[in-house]
């Protein structure tokens, strides 16, 4: 089923500048293969070359993060599920 | 390890009192119910520590200024230069060359002579770090870069003080409240950094100079309801802020159960410049060679295709004379490729180095195997090789 995934200013040159996609998935982990697959650009950034997903990237379902969901990306998906990416920033002074 | 109070929560009978001029500056304050004489004495009383004098430092040191926090401490080691005017308000022209500390301390006693500033003209370290932010009751993150963030972290863990955090990316920011009351802190929001590089700063990729203005202002809300023991606090909620669509939202956020206690402070530079297993990048396709380099290889005949990949207003601002092509790097991370043979040796240079080296990477998964990126981009060549290139 076709869910949003929210992608950050920083990744979106990968995602032909679009700040949100629809992928196809019936899960979380589904749909970011998904994703990764479409935009091949966005999978160095958030995967690390284990295949999990990188330390400094948070997935978000709804407004929950997927790390601490008990099936974490295994958790499956409703119709209208929107997935946030929100990686780590660090600007502020200079 | 915390014997540190809770500013809200300090007993009435410790707090200073207030007098005829307070009464007259603070007036619209004592009459908000939540506030209140109690709550000006408590501000009055208070200490806030402040890591950085930029962006978001700013305006937070001007409204604490203003609202009556008693004493403000800064940690910056910087000097004002030309380029931060369009975002950090607390300088003016008058102050560009001088150092930002005695900038930042004139402009909050002209807000408010009471305030007592204290300067610390240093780099935060982990050795100096448990000491300089011992003595405040809030510390206030407004750094620019990963080391100091975990080390500012992790030193309000061990010191069991809390930490507001605020962080800026182009047309985007994070809000939170670190290790307080028991919630959660910013390992427990990204346990690790990213690897340098992978992630462009904002002297690379740019920030809207108003942005800082908006976070700030809510690290300086959340300081003063800390400081007021008042309110519902950002603690265990993420803040997201986009400029661009004008749109807040909130994730949540949790302790981590699996982290690792924090015990000590440790080397960040180390922590942050070379990553553990899981945040290792792949080995690079391209080469990295900085502008000494690059101009003995052209002196001695090598001939790259080069690539300028900045955007079309910084090509008006300099540009390189041997440069041949023009294409901004999101259009090569788009897909992008120059019509060539893969074997043939291009060169790629942006502004300082960060977005020439996506594109080479993404230059290098369409095939291309002879690829080098200018290290240091049009500013370090400026600096070796061609000393009358403006920087900007």
């Amino acid at each position: 089923m076709p869910v949003t995934v929210h992608i950050p200013t920083a990744l979106r040159a990968y995602t032909e500048k679009q700040a949100a996609v629809s992928v196809e998935g019936d899960t979380v982990d589904a749909a970011l293969q998904a994703l990764t697959t479409t935009y091949g650009g966005l999978e160095r950034h958030l995967r690390g070359p284990d295949g999990k997903l990188r330390s400094f990237v948070n997935v978000y379902l709804g407004d929950e993060d997927i790390r601490f969901l008990p099936e974490k990306g295994a958790t499956a998906l409703a119709p209208g599920a929107e997935l946030s990416i929100v990686p780590s920033i660090a600007g502020g002074a200079r | 390890m915390s014997a540190q109070v809770d500013p809200g929560e300090r007993p009435v009978d410790e707090l200073p009192a207030l007098d005829a001029a307070d009464v007259a500056r603070y007036s619209r304050h004592l009459i908000l119910d939540e506030v209140g004489v109690e709550g000006q004495r408590r501000l009055k009383g208070g200490s806030v520590l402040c890591i950085g004098t930029g962006g978001l430092g700013s305006p937070l040191l001007m409204y604490l200024a203003a609202a009556g926090v008693g004493r403000i401490g800064i940690v910056d080691f910087d000097v004002v230069d030309e380029s931060n005017l369009q975002r950090q308000v607390i300088h003016g022209t008058a102050a560009v060359g001088r150092p930002k500390l005695e900038s930042a301390r004139a402009r909050i006693l002209d807000i408010n002579p009471r305030c007592q500033v204290d300067l610390h003209p240093v780099a935060l370290k982990a050795d100096n770090a448990l000491e300089i932010l011992a003595p405040y009751d809030v510390i206030v993150d407004g750094t620019d870069n990963f080391p100091t963030r975990y080390l500012v972290n992790d030193a309000c863990v061990l010191l069991g003080k809390p930490n507001v955090y605020g962080s800026i990316f182009k047309f985007e920011g994070q809000a939170s409240v670190f290790n307080y009351r028991g919630g959660p802190q910013y390992r427990d929001l990204y346990p690790e950094p990213p690897p340098p590089g992978l992630v462009p700063s904002c002297a690379e990729g740019g920030v809207l100079g108003i942005l800082p203005g908006v976070i700030g202002c809510i690290q300086a809300t959340e300081t003063v309801k800390i400081l007021l023991g008042k309110g519902t606090s950002l603690s265990g909620r993420l803040l997201l802020y986009d400029a661009l669509n004008m749109r807040f939202r909130e994730m949540r956020l949790r302790r981590d159960p699996d982290a690792p206690a924090i015990t000590e402070l440790i080397d960040y530079e180390q922590f942050c410049g070379i990553p553990g297993a899981h945040a290792e990048p792949p080995a690079e396709p391209f080469r990295r060679q900085g502008p000494r380099e690059v101009a003995d290889r052209l002196a001695a005949g090598w001939d790259p295709l080069w690539i300028d990949v900045r955007k079309p207003a910084e090509w008006e601002i300099a540009r390189i004379g041997r440069a041949q092509l023009f294409v901004p790097h999101e259009q090569i991370l788009a897909g992008w490729t120059p019509d060539l043979p893969r074997d043939r040796p291009v060169l790629l240079q942006c502004k300082s180095g960060g977005r020439s080296a996506l594109a080479a990477e993404a230059l290098a998964r369409a095939g291309f195997t002879n690829l080098t990126n200018l290290e240091g981009g049009i500013l370090g060549w400026g600096r070796e090789i061609e000393p009358g290139l403006p920087a900007y």
